[in-house]
């Protein structure tokens, strides 16, 4: 993750003395960041501001462009009927399960096809198809054989981020280098332990990488099923805004929408720091 | 002289689809108890597959090779392994690093801890110990290494390459440095090098590969008189560049 702030953060307030020189130079890089901070909120209210004037002057068409302070009418009013975080409560839940049971299951499934070379091998063909094929195409076939409800909606989620957690895992498995598993061996070790003491902790920045992926898969995943399914949670919202043209509706769903999945990669950051902190200083 | 390994007619053969590749034929020597042996040859003459078969990890196409007498079938706790790289762990502190092999043995100890912190302090890492391999310096991370291969105790060192991986200057320090602690510790050695001047500084004896497939093409005593022997005096000892001129004429490299 781009973070370049917090090592120079701690070199800004290390109490040990500091040239002029070297004080100017991390004033300057301070300067920066707080610049691009500046211009990327600068453009956020801009765009809102810029939305809101022209809906207000009807340069575009509120009824169809919502705007912010309708956007803000909504939410309240979905608060007052008390769905609004009922809505918001299903589609995170689904994600958080779907992105769980994705990871989990991918990482395991993983392990089985560098467990078994045999197995990988005849996997291989039906992993390449199945990572092309577009899963939304399946969507209607889990509602069918599953059912229409939240079940059906983490399948299909799982089918969206279940491969590509596997090839990315698998890859971070097959990028280790050979001599460190020979360490092992030479230390008498078995493949249990290969796996443990080598594979999962060196690539452990392969499975976050999986993770990060995994948030924007889950989101997908669920929206798309709940498009499929409708009966309750942002997606559902969407849909039903869209059939009966509310768009202050779309677009209310959407901004939840939008930050909900930015707090979810910034956990998946913050588990990333977290640990890399406690165990991998300065990796 | 007590021997320590004997090769009894070791050949290996690599089976791949475009054929058979003759890596090593025919090859013999022992290894007496306290000796520092070392391997050179040119490059692809089989002389790491060589230390992978007396490592165990690798079973000769024929021969078999005695470890104290008995015949080694797989990796033993007996053999200490040094790779080109250190490869230490970057997630692991120095410490959790040197007792990676006991750990894979399941035989941490109390005592076991205390024997690492003893080694980690006669060698200077001790204030290392719950650092992380990024934090030190090459030499430093090579002598870590070290103590991992000897915290289990092996009757045998065999190195691959171990310095390679260095700058010329470091190298020159880290052979000097690992030479020293292989001496204390009272190791056999088997170093496996393409550097001939390496192989005379620190070997007692050097065994030359020919080209694929491998086989023993001469084997030098090295006599230095230089007071103490250290890889460091031996590069100033006035045998040492006639050992190296015959070396290199029996190597045979062209370009």
């Amino acid at each position: 993750m781009s973070e370049p702030n917090s090592p120079i953060l701690k070199a800004l307030t290390r109490e040990t003395s500091i040239s002029p020189e070297h004080a100017a130079f991390l004033r300057k890089v301070k300067k920066k960041i707080m610049m691009v901070r500046l211009t990327q909120l600068t453009i956020l209210v801009l765009a809102f501001a810029l939305w809101e004037i022209f809906a207000r002057l009807k340069i575009v068409d509120p009824f169809i462009t919502s705007q912010p302070t309708r956007i803000i009418q909504t939410m309240v009013s979905l608060y007052r009927e008390g769905v609004l975080f009922q809505h918001i409560g299903i589609t995170c839940l689904e994600t958080v399960i779907g992105f769980l049971l994705g990871t989990a299951l991918g990482v395991m499934a993983a392990i089985t096809l560098w467990w078994s070379n045999f197995l990988s091998e005849v996997m291989e063909p039906y992993l390449v198809i199945l990572n092309s094929l577009p899963k939304i195409a399946l969507g209607p076939v889990f509602i069918v054989w599953i059912g229409a409800g939240p079940v059906a909606i983490i399948v299909m989620t799982l089918a969206i981020s279940l491969i590509v957690t596997i090839l990315e895992v698998l890859n971070g498995f097959l990028s280790v280098d050979y001599e460190k598993i020979k360490l092992v061996q030479i230390f008498g070790g078995n493949k249990l332990q290969i796996l443990t003491k080598v594979l999962l902790p060196a690539s452990f920045p392969n499975i976050i990488n999986a993770l990060k992926v995994n948030v924007g898969l889950s989101w997908v995943g669920v929206i798309v099923g709940e498009f499929l399914v409708s009966k309750a949670g942002l997606g559902y919202l969407i849909v039903y805004g869209g059939q009966v043209f509310k768009l202050d509706l779309v677009m209310t769903s959407v901004v939840i929408l939008g930050t909900a999945a930015a707090i979810m990669y910034q956990g998946v950051v913050y588990l990333e720091r977290h640990i890399l902190g406690k165990n991998q200083r300065g990796f | 002289m007590k021997s320590v390994v004997e090769l009894h007619s070791i050949s290996m053969k690599y089976q791949s689809l475009n054929g058979e590749i003759n890596a090593l034929e025919n090859i013999n020597f022992s290894v007496y108890d306290g000796e520092f042996v070392c391997i050179v040859g040119p490059s692809g003459c089989g002389k790491s597959t060589l230390l992978s078969i007396m490592s165990g990890l690798l079973a000769p196409t024929s021969g078999y090779i005695l470890l104290n007498g008995e015949r080694i079938t797989g990796t033993s706790k007996k053999i200490g392994y040094m790779l080109q790289k250190d490869h230490l762990f970057e997630w692991r502190t120095i410490l959790q690093n040197v007792l990676l092999g006991l750990e894979i043995q399941r035989s941490i100890t109390p005592q076991a801890k205390e024997r690492a912190e003893e080694l980690l302090r006669t060698y200077g890492l001790i204030e290392f110990r719950d650092k992380y391999p990024n934090q030190l310096s090459g030499g430093m991370r090579q002598r870590a290494a070290l103590i991992r291969t000897l915290m289990t105790d092996p009757e045998i060192l065999l190195l691959d390459e171990a310095f390679s991986a260095l700058d010329y200057q470091t190298r020159l320090a880290v052979s000097d440095d690992i030479y020293a602690i292989i001496k204390k510790e009272g190791k056999t050695a088997i170093l496996v090098t393409h550097d001939i001047a390496e192989a005379i500084s620190m070997a007692n004896r050097v065994i030359i590969l020919s080209k694929r497939p491998g086989t023993i093409k001469n084997i030098y005593e090295i006599n230095l008189s230089c007071p103490e022997r250290t890889p460091l005096n031996s590069r100033e000892a006035p045998e040492f560049r006639h050992y190296f001129q015959s070396i290199w004429k029996e190597l045979d490299i062209h370009v």
